[in-house]
């Protein structure tokens, strides 16, 4: 069915300034998203998954203006996490500032230099993920990521990484519009984790394609900058074999328009995927966990626990599916989003969903509004612990049950430290 | 002490007054009991003092060694010395009981001026006295109150106010809902505390607590007033007659 004249002109004006690199094997990728893009056309705000979120900031053909954030009244996340850095200055890879590519059991290549060399296994990955996530919920702006990605790396991991991969985004200049594409392979057995941070871009589009081998571990913590007039739209693309393991964090505190998709197949029996948020909001925020969890094995477990603390008008959606396939028998879905309304302007919107073809399943899901409460708050203060200091420890423990997600321990202290600096400075 | 004048508090949101006057002096190192019918206000009384929102204070004032309380914030009044051990302790979930313990602890003393504890120290104290107290190891991990027995409830309100350390503790129906064991537990905890720099005000129905921690003078408090003052044969009169006839007289 051909697009409607409109929306043809509409994706044409997007993409006519953007660089497509025709070369090799990432060239033929690349052709086939632009054929998926076209089809599809742009995402509107009548599209069923863009009621919530109005797209035409992430869709225009330039990238809003976001001034630059001076984030250095505090220490960047992550730097006491002993890591491998790749830094990327607004979209563009910087050598200098990044670690040497090299890791004992990890293979990291750039997508920029990928396309005339063989890299059998990225072959299978790129675009491949995002193809099949299109099915049965469209997501252009994926595919015109896979389309026109300028940079991104391809980790293959063989063993256990010694140390976390960091991907760092800085953000440089005003106006610019970054778009990159990474792929992870975890191998049988192996195990990774991937930590990213920073605004990126004053408009940044990336695609994470993750495949979890048998039995291989994938962890990812990502925490989006503090730059409050940034945007971003994000897909991170999973697919679990038997017993693998993938867990997903992210933290979110600012940005004017965020909207993180998460697509996941459990396609062998007993994987486990757990994709967790923390998004902290105050006045022109708004952002969007849209997670699509696809049970097409037996006894695997899947969890979404998505909490967002919002105030002066900032906005929270969540849409977050479990879909058990006929066959996923045993299959144990939960799923949780959850807002903390620290006022009466500020709103949450949600739209879980479960759809499910199999009979011996468990699959529960939940999600609530509300305020702080005022019985716990005024129980700490009779304690003699400042309303303040009180409302950051209800805060922070609303937001909990997410990062207890984060398996590692010091990390998860970092995440921590970041939510009482905002809530600190956020007060009032 | 604590020098309660003619205090009369309202509803905020309703029109409805609970208290109508309430005179109460309580020197220090006095242990003072109030009883009285369901519904007669003792909650009220202690939850205005310690700073609950939702009472509005018509009349009256209430000093903490001279002090005004009801212009204070409820961290203040804390940081100045009061202490209240709720009727019904409040679970809090993702808040864990030693991190509230010892954020309640030092923020006290920050308030005070006084050094902060270290986790060190803090630990070694919060775990001999919550041995005293048959508190476990567990029950300190766990999110405050979260999951307690109506007891542990209890003994946890007891173990904030020795770590704590305040001058005026108040204790509201501390004993409802305690075995004899765990009633003896709490009793002595609060005698453990008992000097001559500290005051009580004991809420309770029975006698059975008084036994324990035996008060210098007892208040019967009806529709809220002080209808009674006395010795502790008032507390057994009670015990043995019910309200009916020292109402019946006051009246
Ligand atoms: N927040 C409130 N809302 C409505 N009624 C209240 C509230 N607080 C107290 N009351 C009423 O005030 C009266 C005194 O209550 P309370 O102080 O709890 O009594 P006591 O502790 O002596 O049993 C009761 O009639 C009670 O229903
Ligand atoms: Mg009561």
């Amino acid at each position: 069915m051909a697009l409607p004249q409109a929306k043809q002109d509409a994706l044409a004006a997007r993409i006519a300034g953007l660089s497509f690199a025709s070369e090799g094997w990432l060239g033929a990728a690349r052709g086939e998203a632009l054929a998926r893009l076209s089809a599809m056309g742009l995402p509107a705000k009548r599209d069923e998954y863009w009621r919530y979120t109005d797209p035409s900031g992430l869709v225009a053909v330039d990238a809003p203006r976001a001034a630059v954030f001076d984030d250095s009244d505090e220490s960047p996340v992550f730097d006491g996490i002993d890591r491998l850095k790749i830094v990327f200055v607004d979209g563009v890879f910087d050598a200098g500032a990044s670690d040497d590519l090299r890791l004992a059991g990890v293979e990291i290549e750039r997508l920029a230099k990928a396309g005339g060399a063989d890299i059998h296994w990225a072959r299978d990955l790129y675009g491949v993920l995002e193809a099949r996530g299109q099915v049965p919920v469209q997501r252009p702006l994926a595919a015109l990521n896979s389309a026109f990605a300028t940079d991104g790396v391809l980790i293959r991991v063989t063993a256990k990484a010694a140390k976390p991969v960091s991907l760092i985004y800085v953000h440089k200049s005003e106006t610019s519009d970054a778009i990159l594409h990474h792929c992870v392979k975890v191998e049988s057995g192996a195990e990774i984790t991937i930590l990213e941070n920073g605004p990126a871009a004053a408009r940044f589009s990336k695609v994470l394609e993750v495949e979890v081998a048998e039995g291989a571990r994938f962890h990812h913590i990502r925490a989006q900058g503090r730059d409050h007039e940034r945007r971003a739209v994000t897909h991170v693309f999973a697919r679990l074999g038997a017993g693998a393991l993938f867990k997903s964090f992210t933290l979110t505190a600012n940005g004017v328009l965020t909207r993180n998709e998460a697509v996941i197949e459990l396609a062998g029996d007993e994987a486990v995927a757990h994709v967790a948020g923390a998004a902290v909001g105050d006045g022109n925020f708004h952002h969007d966990d849209t997670v699509f969890v696809t049970h097409a094995a037996e006894r695997c477990e899947s969890r979404q626990v998505f909490k967002k603390v919002l105030k002066n008008g900032a906005v929270g959606v969540f849409q977050g599916k479990i879909l058990v396939k006929p066959g996923a028998q045993k299959t144990d879905g939960y799923q949780i989003s959850q807002s903390l309304l620290l006022d009466e302007d500020s709103q949450f919107l949600a739209k879980p969903e479960l759809e499910i073809y199999a009979d011996d399943v468990k699959c529960s899901h939940g999600s609530t509004s509300g305020a702080i409460d005022e019985v716990a708050l005024f129980y700490l203060r009779s304690r003699g612990v400042p309303e303040r200091v009180a409302q950051s420890l209800l805060v922070l423990a609303f937001l909990a049950e997410a990062i207890a997600e984060i398996e590692d321990e010091a990390i998860a202290e970092d995440i921590r430290a970041r939510l009482e600096g905002w809530l600190h400075r956020h007060e009032h | 002490m604590l020098r309660i004048k003619n205090l009369a508090v309202k509803l905020e949101e309703e029109d409805k007054q609970i208290l109508r006057g309430v005179d109460l002096t309580i020197g220090a190192g006095e242990v003072h009991a109030i009883m009285g019918p369901n519904g007669s206000g003792k909650s009220t009384l202690s939850y205005v003092l310690a700073g609950r929102e939702g009472y509005e204070v018509t009349e009256g004032s209430a000093t903490l060694e001279g002090e005004e309380l009801l212009e204070m914030e409820p961290e203040e009044r804390a940081a100045a010395g009061l202490f209240l051990a709720f009727q019904y302790p409040v679970e809090i979930p993702g808040v864990g009981n030693m991190t509230f313990l010892r954020t309640a602890v030092n923020a006290q003393r920050k308030a005070r001026g006084e050094e902060e504890m270290s986790a060190g120290e803090f630990l070694k104290v919060v775990r001999e006295k919550a041995k005293k107290l048959k508190i476990d190891a567990d029950m300190l991990k766990r999110p405050v109150n979260v999951g307690f027995s109506g007891g542990e409830k209890k003994r946890n309100e007891i173990l904030q106010m020795a770590m704590l350390e305040p001058k005026m503790c108040i204790l509201d129906e501390t004993d409802s809902g305690l075995d004899v064991d765990a009633m003896k537990l709490v009793s002595d905890g609060v005698n453990a505390l008992r000097d001559e720099g500290r005051a009580f005000l004991v809420i309770t129905h029975y006698q059975r607590l008084l036994d324990h921690i035996k008060p210098d003078v007892v208040h019967i408090m009806a529709a809220g007033r002080i209808v009674k003052t006395g010795g502790p044969e008032l507390a057994l009169e009670v015990e043995h007659n019910g309200y009916a006839d020292i109402l019946a007289e006051v009246q």
